[in-house]
């Protein structure tokens, strides 16, 4: 379920922020400084990656910086998806 | 919470031979019972939500209850001819009201056996009972507070709302533009309490600590003078108020402000209330040159409040300021830091704010933005 390249992860983060903004995204693009998404939406972001990806966003990755532009989003659920888990059963 | 689960929160009215003498498809000419328009009156004063379930034609009923000048009162009416137990529960779940908060009343012994069948917790009354439903504790609410005086108001423009979002195809925040959102902040004061114990209460989701403050301790944290502000927080749009929705209990000392509470009502946190109530306090923090650091503790239930204070820039990271808090007394207790920089005002609402960082004999005053 949470396998995939990470082309494959960025792909469907770009969908689905597409859907909900109702505008085409390029993956660099700092979406909270152009105004596209404000801080409500970060929160149903976070969310939603955590369950499409299966991965548990906490602690000191919980910050608006890794959630500014698709990539950086990719880079932290691939990050996460890719970390041994241990710690939460 | 047993109090608040006896209480009544919305009774569905039958209308023939219930509301009105007659029957309305076969004599034509009804009117109301005696007392009931003033009973509808008493029970939408005490913030009693009204419904109605009617086998009628329903366009033909609700032009009669405008007539009789009673239709404002109710909200999601179901008049029409499928059981009555299906309306109830669709009022109910509209509402997000638990059944057990739920009134039914009808002269129809089938009608309330119909709705007892199906939705036990549902409380059901007989026509002859009308004239002492206002005596009985259950329509009784304990406290009445301004906003429970408006209740009513305030969910007929929350439907207003939905409609005219669901018309809506565009970005989210250019919908919430579109509704003129107005915030108002103030310190507040002993009538407000009664809706700030409330809300430290009902908003699990929104709650950064899950603590609940009596009012004896809120008022008790008005009169004190140890840099305790009390902040109330109300906003309304173009389609109506939405009554008080956050509280905010910070201690403001020289060098750090201690936010000891964030709460935000449900029902704003679609337009980011708590990221732009937390976004004034740290220009003001900015303003007056101190640190901000925010109690939180995790619940299961407020997620939504760590991810508010995160992406506003709050961290787990240590700071000296820190080391000058008193130790907290609720187990769980995490400490959030920011060194807070001027913010720019929200762009989606105006604000109407105190300025906190003014000497103590404008304490009171309003800036304006």
């Amino acid at each position: 379920m949470t396998t995939g390249s990470a082309e494959s992860v960025q792909q469907r983060i770009r969908e689905f922020l597409e859907e909900r903004i109702k505008t085409n995204i390029v993956v660099d693009k700092d979406l909270f400084a152009s105004g596209l998404v404000n801080s409500m939406f970060a929160m149903e972001l976070v969310v939603h990656l955590e369950q499409e990806f299966g991965v548990a966003i906490v602690g000191e990755d919980l910050k608006l910086d890794n959630f500014r532009t698709v990539e950086r989003m990719t880079s932290l659920v691939c990050r996460l998806r890719d970390a041994p888990v241990t710690d939460h059963a | 919470m047993a109090d608040t689960t006896m209480t009544v929160k919305c009774l569905v009215w039958d209308l023939d031979n219930t509301l009105w003498q007659g029957t309305l498809l076969e004599d034509g000419e009804v009117r109301l019972y005696p007392g009931v328009r003033e009973l509808i009156q008493l029970l939408d004063a005490r913030g009693i939500l009204q419904s109605v379930a009617s086998k009628n034609d329903h366009d033909h009923a609700w032009a009669k209850l405008e007539e009789l000048g009673v239709a404002e009162y109710f909200v999601l009416p179901h008049i029409g001819w499928s059981p009555k137990s299906g309306s109830i529960r669709s009022i109910a779940e509209e509402l997000r009201f638990a059944y057990g908060t739920m009134a039914f009343v009808d002269d129809q012994a089938a009608e309330q056996a119909e709705v007892a069948f199906h939705l036990p917790d549902v409380r059901c009354y007989s026509a002859d009972e009308v004239a002492g439903l206002a005596e009985l504790p259950e329509f009784n609410p304990k406290t009445v507070t301004q906003d429970a005086r408006r209740r009513r108001e305030m969910y007929q423009a929350g439907f207003r709302r939905q409609a005219a979002k669901s018309d809506f195809t565009g970005p989210d925040e250019e919908f919430i533009r579109s509704l003129d959102l107005e915030m108002r902040i103030e310190q507040a004061t002993v009538e407000h309490l009664a809706r700030v114990e409330e809300l430290t209460l009902r908003t699990s989701q929104m709650n950064a600590t899950g603590v609940h403050y009596s009012r004896e301790a809120l008022a008790g944290l008005l009169l004190d003078d140890h840099g305790h502000q009390v902040l109330v927080t109300s906003m309304s749009d173009r389609f109506g108020p939405h009554g008080a929705v956050g509280v905010v209990l910070v201690e403001s000392g020289a060098d750090v402000w201690h936010l000891k509470l964030l709460a935000t009502s449900c029902r704003v946190v679609s337009f980011g209330a708590g990221s732009v109530i937390l976004r004034w306090l740290t220009d003001q923090a900015a303003r007056a040159g101190a640190h901000l650091v925010a109690d939180f503790r995790r619940t299961d239930r407020n997620r939504m409040m760590e991810i508010a204070y995160r992406f506003s820039g709050f961290t787990g990271e240590t700071c000296p300021c820190l080391a000058s808090l008193p130790a907290g007394d609720v187990s769980g207790l995490q400490r959030l830091h920011l060194v807070p920089v001027p913010q720019a005002p929200p762009t989606t609402m105006r604000l109407i704010a105190p300025d906190l960082t003014a000497v103590p004999e404008n304490r009171f005053s309003d800036v304006l933005p």
